[in-house]
């Protein structure tokens, strides 16, 4: 009779194993913010439909010091999150090849920051633009 | 210990002043009698040359001759000493005693795996796994012997070549939680071989081999953790070839309903 008896270890808190799980951990649950900032216009977007007096109450909600302080923390993880995601860029892109050569994955997580931040400073200028 | 104390003398030192002792603690499991794993540590004599597998070794000899580990090559080839060292996937024989001490190692058989006894995994799994991805080249077109050689540009080579450096070493998937949490899932590794095959201008299966990329076990298991990657000891980026394929199964997917004879089945 075999005396096999293959063990297999619980997956509980596996997270909390690595601090490389729990840096994965921290990242992806910052979506979670990039969710709720979302539902945040959306609301704007629907007293906006629902008339002026509506509108107005919403602009004054995002005035409370609550609405502030959630707007920053917004802002901090969604700038995490977008630069974890382009971190990610080596591992989930196909490889570029410039002139024969595969293209270094600093070069690649570079441009993915730069042209982040590029797009974020035009967005604020035309909005600063609009709003002037 | 005897080897040990010869080298000292060699150097001109005092056989026993300088020895240096490691504790190791190991993870044991004996499925005859055990309901489940504990640790056991040794205290483990030890020169700066001793890799972790020499010092699991050192307590097989001297110790517990019914320790249980793989070990074959003990220079980083053969794929048969991985373990988790400190928690972390690593090959034991390129691991070194020295850059622990002089805190207490832990080590312990891979994890993602059934424990076989002691250090030692259930594979079978994986090699299941290797076999369900077709690992050689399926011709485009019947050829004869007459037809010669295939040829291969140095730039079709450099599709794959990269994704044939993989030993089996296995530490990819003990690296990754989604293989803990689905063990039906084809991983990185086995991904990675895949890959290399349909990269291969030689290839030509890998609309049958695309099935299985994107089946339930298939790439979409990935949630990008990218640790395979991180602990892989020969650089094959088995987690690019899992998320590449991710891409190439959605491409499938969509080009499918652009097909003017009505799609693959
Ligand atoms: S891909 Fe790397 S880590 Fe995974 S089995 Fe192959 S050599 Fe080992
Ligand atoms: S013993 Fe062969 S890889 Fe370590």
């Amino acid at each position: 009779m075999s005396k096999r008896r293959p063990y297999v270890r619980p997956m509980g808190g596996w997270w909390k194993k690595n601090p490389f799980y729990v840096e994965y951990m921290v990242h992806e649950s910052t979506a979670l913010f990039v969710a709720a900032y979302a539902i945040t216009l959306l609301v704007g977007l629907v007293r906006l439909g629902q008339g002026e007096a509506a509108w107005n109450g919403w602009l004054e909600a995002m005035k409370s010091p609550l609405s502030i302080v959630a707007h920053l923390a917004f802002l901090v993880a969604i700038a995490y999150h977008a630069f974890t995601w382009f971190k990610l860029f080596p591992l989930t892109m196909p490889p570029i090849i410039v002139n024969g050569k595969k293209l270094e994955p600093e070069v690649v997580v570079g441009s993915g920051w730069t042209a982040a931040i590029l797009a974020a400073l035009a967005l604020l200028g035309i909005v600063w633009r609009i709003a002037a | 210990m005897v080897p040990l104390v010869k080298r000292q003398t060699r150097k001109g030192k005092h056989p026993m002043s300088e020895q240096k002792i490691i504790e190791i603690e190991v993870l044991r499991y004996k499925p005859e009698s055990d309901q489940a794993p504990h640790s056991e540590v040794y205290k483990v004599p030890f020169t700066d040359d001793m890799s972790v597998l020499q010092g699991v070794q050192y307590i097989k000899d001297n110790f517990d001759g019914s320790l249980t580990f793989r070990w074959s090559c003990r220079m980083a080839i053969c794929g048969s000493c991985g373990m988790m060292i400190n928690g972390i996937p690593k090959l034991s024989c390129e691991s070194f005693l020295r850059d622990y001490y002089p805190n207490r190692i832990t080590v312990e058989a891979l994890a993602n795996f059934p424990i076989e006894k002691d250090l030692v995994v259930d594979l079978s799994g994986f090699i299941e796994k290797l076999e369900a991805i077709q690992p050689y080249i399926i011709p485009k077109e019947p050829r004869t012997l007459e037809q010669g050689e295939y040829i291969q540009t140095p730039e079709q080579f450099s599709q794959y070549i990269q994704f044939t450096s993989c030993i089996n070493c296995t530490l990819c998937y003990a690296a990754c939680p989604q293989v803990g949490l689905n063990p039906d899932f084809i991983g990185p590794a086995a991904m990675a071989l895949l890959h290399r095959y349909n990269m291969d201008s030689r290839d030509g299966g890998q609309a049958q081999r695309m099935e299985l990329v994107a089946s339930e076990e298939g790439v979409y298991n990935c949630s990008a953790v990218g640790y395979c990657s991180e602990v892989c000891p020969k650089h094959v980026d088995p987690g690019n070839a899992v998320n590449v394929n991710k891409i190439n199964a959605a491409k499938d997917y969509f080009l499918r309903f652009l097909s003017p004879k009505g799609g693959a089945q």
